[in-house]
């Protein structure tokens, strides 16, 4: 549990920060708040020769908004989120889901930007991401780009970041007033990422979903957009039969790795469970 | 007299003695970071070590090359067994009479066993050292599970033992056997269960878990080439036995080696044993001539030093149709890992385990218990259990739960009609124990009465009916635990270790201004010890705790003790101290009677000091004693005042308690909730309340961990899979249950002060609560017994095997 030796570097700026990654190639990582990174240099998992710590850089921190978006700044950390008005407020399910990440400890220094960066299919934002239909902020040697969050993780830690690349913003299209949201993990203690864990953002009208999303973290090397799940309760008053055949579409489309959390059969079941869940206690709070 | 004089009450107060609520002491620093651990000794050129350990969990080790890592910037030496053979120690004896590869000769037979030491500069360079050291392995036929390892075709697993049908506990019946252990009547066991109305059997597993204090096992040795002294600071619950263990092994004369326990963030058992780190880092101080630090990092600890339990129990019992037990079979299959490396007194393979009749009066028992080796890390220890107590606990008070379902009958219903009564004791159970004292149906009915124990039972059925009608999809439990435990081992009549008898000590010397040192064989790792065995002075000699201090851990300074595990403090040293105390007292009573003028007999002892009979105000403060020990003691009288006491108990303490869990399981996620835990314990005479409660949230948290998640697992190939805190169940404030505690006091009548130890009682009896209330949620659906642990979703697994899920 002792990590490789680095060289630590601390740029001023976006253009530097990508200049180092670029000159540097294979061997350097970004380091944000290093919550998922240094655990994994400290197992020797990584070892990357170079570290460019991105905290030096002014503009990668900060809530604002673009329009109807929220723009959220890379080195946003889960606590900024979690003490953020404008987040609870217009985004709410960022919120819950982001008190819902580990601990004080880790949320005071774990990012937004290294959370949905990191390619890890336990990681809570990402799906959550998918769900809201964010965009995230790419920028690299050949200038910046914006890559939908939906197009952007393509396996367990492989993302659409090209090399040199590094994530600078999250733009979150405000759900609709009135909105209904839910986070629903199942986790074993605080600390534990899911068992499997639904994000949902839904509209009603006359009593009826009249627009829904579903996202899946941790059930599949990537986080999951649950399209047929939602489509299966368009219309529907959320009864039992519509929240089955939601849950059994969900848990289609689910591929976990059985682990100590529990077997395959386990966590497929238990998404389905959560995305019920998370489409009931969404229903109860859209207005 | 006036009214500045204090009264009784307060000068008894003043003492903060026995029964007080007293603060710790040691709080002080430890709450304020100035707590001092074995990583916070640092030594001008000290030097790090490091392991490279195995992945493969069976392996023929083809070669070490150490070239590359020998290039590493700042590593000096990478030891392996061929260098220890060269001093005698590649293999060191365990406390079970077995060896214990100390780095792999030829083989390795553990996931994570120590294959080569490296040593360097600093921490970070020997794991990069670590990462150089090139093993070439072939990988051999791993065995994993111990109901296969007496199978014929078993792979051999310990090539060192080829040809040996004895062990060190007696006849080996197979290449991977360790020892078979008997106890109890055989044929009039056999006999009852021919004659019995009901019986039942059951095979009860107790898995494999770690006791994983927060401060990992670490060392550092610092060799005097001049002086020929080794000094070792060491995470030891029993320094002066290590330091033995370290002078038979090394050859070092005992007055050499000086051994020192620091502060020590929890030991739970896992602190008793020698591990290889040890053993490494004095070679490597001794072959450097440089002070050598080894640190176990968390997943070393949970995979590589000492595991607990491990026990899997055939369990049968015989009863009338009414409910009166007749007969207790056991046979236990131990899965010692790849060593017998158990921390048990010698004589006792299985430890305490024929304690397994526990509270119930049975007239006849067998037990059978056969060890045998697996490809797993060596150990068997006892996690805050005095010497699997906490597995005998857990078969008996499930197997109760299992026959009282078979009865129809409640399970505490069934407890209280099978206890052990009040005037029964001294009580000799069938197994060979004589139990000094207890009550257990007060204790009982003060549980169910307190917890309103009835209404719950109605509560549930109610529940129940609802969950049939298809209303709730939550099932409710009640966990019924009624344990004794055994503990403070030992009378040297049947305990030892490496054939030291297991007394222990404590020297107390008093100043002249009335303040005194007391200094013990124990070690606290987290019990309170500076501020209970200060209580227990205090009320024996009438000074204020506030003015004794206690020291333990050094081996210089420290009378020889046995340490600190098993319970054994309180029974043992806190005897010990008793009765060093005691002494001081009596030479301070003719002191007394010499400057009042009196005889002797003709003073009586008045909380803090002697007052003559009659006379109340002749009186002679303790203090004042004190001063004159220094300066006018009667003629012919050495002066000072100090003593000594070394205490053999005359038999081990019965502590017991009376438990209930209440639980909630929602059966499609099989997430549970205590609703509620209740622990009423006994442990005699009450010491201090508040750390005795602090015990018992301690103790029941790990229980609550235990049963319900927290284990050492393995996957059919020998990998742990439960190597770190994401997956070995460590709960946090957060999932931890609200505890209420109680208490009855039932005196032990052979202990000084009639106190029975407490420390590991709510593990052993927390267990059973747990697993019997998931159990019992599940009864009503046909479950007759759900193995633990009882994470999420094994408990989906059951409630789906029961059909009460789709
Ligand atoms: C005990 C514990 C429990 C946890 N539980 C949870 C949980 O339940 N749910 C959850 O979601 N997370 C959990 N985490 C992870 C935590 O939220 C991390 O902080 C987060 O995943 C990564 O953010 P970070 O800022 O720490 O990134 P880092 O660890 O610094 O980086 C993570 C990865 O992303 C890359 N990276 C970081 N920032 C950028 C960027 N701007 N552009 C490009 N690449 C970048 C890094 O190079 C690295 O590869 C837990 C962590 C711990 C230690």
């Amino acid at each position: 549990m002792i990590p490789g030796a680095f060289s630590y570097h601390r740029p001023a700026s976006v253009a530097d920060a990508v200049k180092l990654l670029s000159d540097l190639g294979e061997d350097a990582r970004p380091l944000a708040g290093g919550h998922s990174l240094v655990p994994m240099m400290k197992l020797r998992l990584a070892s990357p020769a170079h570290l460019v710590d991105l905290h030096g850089i002014a503009g990668l921190k900060g809530i604002g908004r673009d329009g109807n978006s929220l723009v959220i700044g890379a080195m946003t950390t889960q606590h900024d989120l979690l003490a953020s008005d404008d987040v609870a407020r217009s985004v709410p399910i960022l919120h819950e889901a982001a008190l819902l990440i580990a601990d004080p400890q880790v949320r005071y220094r774990g990012t937004i930007g290294g959370n949905v960066a990191n390619g890890d299919p336990g990681n809570d934002m990402p799906a959550l991401m998918l769900t809201l239909g964010a965009t995230y902020r790419l920028e690299g040697p050949n200038g910046a780009r914006e890559v939908k969050a939906a197009d952007f993780y393509q396996g367990a830690y492989f993302t659409a970041l090209e090399p040199g690349e590094i994530l600078t913003a999250v733009s979150i299209p405000v759900p609709a007033p009135g909105h209904g949201y839910a986070y629903e993990k199942l986790k074993r203690k605080v600390g534990d990422y899911a068992t499997a864990a639904a994000a949902v953002v839904l509209t009603m009208a006359s009593g009826k979903v009249a627009s829904c999303a579903i996202g899946l973290t941790n059930v599949h090397e990537t986080p999951l957009l649950a399209t047929a799940a939602a489509q299966a309760v368009i219309g529907t008053s959320l009864d039992a039969a519509a929240l089955k055949n939601a849950a059994a579409a969900a848990e289609a489309i689910m591929a976990p790795a059985a682990d100590t959390r529990g077997p395959v059969e386990y966590r497929k079941h238990v998404g389905g469970i959560m995305v019920a869940r998370a489409l009931q206690r969404a229903a109860s709070r859209a207005r | 007299m006036n009214d500045l004089t204090p009264t009784r009450e307060q000068r008894t107060a003043a003492l903060e003695g026995l029964g007080c609520k007293r603060k710790r002491v040691e709080d002080i620093r430890f709450t304020q970071g100035k707590g001092n651990y074995v990583d916070d000794v640092k030594l001008p050129g000290m030097l790090h070590g490091d392991f490279v350990r195995s992945p493969h969990a069976h392996a023929r080790v083809k070669s070490i090359n150490s070239e590359e890592a020998l290039k590493v910037p700042g590593v000096l030496a990478v030891i392996t067994a061929e260098t220890l053979k060269t001093v005698n120690l590649a293999w060191m004896p365990t406390l079970a009479g077995d060896v214990q590869m100390v780095l792999a000769d030829g083989k390795v037979l553990f996931q994570n066993q120590e294959v080569a030491f490296v040593v360097a500069t600093d921490r970070y360079a020997a794991d990069d050292g670590v990462n150089k050291v090139v093993v070439e392995y072939e990988p051999l036929q791993p065995l994993v599970d111990p109901f296969k390892s007496m199978a014929p075709d078993a792979p051999v697993l310990r090539e060192d033992l080829a040809g040996k049908t004895t062990g060190a506990h007696g006849p080996r019946k197979h290449h991977n056997h360790i020892f078979e252990w008997t106890v109890g009547d055989k044929d009039l066991t056999d006999a009852a269960f021919r004659k019995a109305e009901v019986t039942i059997k059951e095979m009860i597993s107790y898995h494999r878990t770690h006791p994983s204090p927060l401060e990992t096992c670490q060392c550092v040795c610092s060799f005097d080439k001049i002086k020929g002294e080794l000094t070792i600071w060491g995470t030891f619950q029993a320094p002066h036995v290590i330091r033995t263990v370290v002078s038979l092994i090394a050859k070092l004369p005992e007055q050499k080696i000086h051994v020192i326990s620091p502060d020590i963030g929890g030991g739970f058992g896992n602190k008793v044993g020698a591990y290889p780190g040890y053993i490494c880092a004095a070679v490597a101080s001794i072959v450097t001539g440089k002070p050598v630090k080894w640190v176990e990092d968390r997943i070393e600890n949970l995979t590589a030093t000492s595991f607990a339990r491990d026990y899997h129990m055939t369990t049968e019992i015989a009863a009338t149709k009414d409910g009166k037990v007749t007969g207790l079979r056991v046979h236990v299959l131990a899965d010692h890992g790849a060593f017998d490396a158990c921390a048990d007194p010698s004589k006792w393979p299985a430890g305490f385990f024929n304690i397994v009749t526990g509270s119930y009066d049975f007239p006849t028992a067998h037990l059978a218990v056969d060890g045998v080796y697996t490809n797993k890390a060596p150990g068997g220890v006892a996690y805050r259990c005095s010497f699997r107590v906490t597995e005998a606990a857990y078969c008996i008070e499930r197997a109760m739960d299992i026959l009282a379902q078979k009865l129809g009958m409640d399970p505490a219903e069934l407890r209280l009609k099978n206890f052990i009564k009040p005037e029964q004791f001294p009580y000799h159970s069938a197994l060979g124990w004589e139990y000094d004292s207890g009550d257990y149906h007060t204790a009982m009915r003060k549980m169910m009465e307190t917890t309103g124990y009835a209404a719950l039972r109605k509560e549930q059925a109610e529940k129940r009916a609802a969950f049939k009608r298809g209303e709730t999809r939550e099932v409710m439990g009640l966990g019924v635990s009624f344990f004794t435990e055994i503990v403070g081992a030992g009378p040297s009549k049947n305990c030892d270790i490496l054939g030291i008898a297991m007394f222990d000590s404590c020297e107390i010397r008093m100043h002249p201004t009335g303040a005194g040192i007391a200094r013990m064989g124990t070690k606290s790792q987290g019990q309170g010890h500076e501020t209970t065995w200060a209580q227990i002075i205090a009320t024996e000699i009438g000074i204020p705790a506030d003015n004794i201090q206690v020291e333990e851990g050094n081996t210089d300074t420290a009378p020889y003790g046995l340490g600190t595990y098993g319970s054994r403090s309180t029974p043992v040293a806190g005897a010990a101290i008793a009765m060093a105390a005691r002494k001081i007292k009596a030479k301070a009573q003719m002191i007394a009677a010499y400057k009042l003028e009196v005889h002797e007999d003709d003073l009586e002892w008045d909380i803090d000091g002697f007052r003559v009979k009659g006379l109340p105000e002749k009186f002679m403060s303790m203090k004042d004693i004190c001063w004159a020990a220094y300066n006018s003691v009667p003629p012919g009288m050495e002066p000072g005042l100090e003593a000594v006491s070394y205490y053999d108990p005359p038999n081990m303490t019965y502590p017991f308690g009376a438990y209930l869990c209440v639980m909630d399981i929602d059966v499609d996620t099989g997430v549970y909730k205590v609703r509620r835990f209740y622990a009423l314990d006994d442990c005699g005479t009450r010491i201090n309340p508040m750390i005795i409660e602090g015990q018992v949230h301690g103790g029941l948290t790990e229980a609550f961990a235990i049963a319900m998640g927290q284990e050492i697992r393995y996957d059919d190939t020998g990998n742990v899979v439960t190597g770190s805190f994401m997956d070995f169940f460590m709960p946090t404030a957060v999932e931890t249950p609200h505890w209420e505690t109680d208490f009855t006091v039932t005196p032990s009548p052979h202990h000084p002060i009639g106190a029975k130890g407490v420390g590991e009682s709510p593990n052993v009896g927390g267990v059973p609560a747990f697993s019997n209330a998931v159990n019992d949620a599940f009864a009503f659906l046909g479950a007759t017994h759900i193995q633990m642990p009882h994470d999420y979703w094994r408990n989906w697994k059951a409630a789906k095997t029961l059909g009460a899920v789709a």
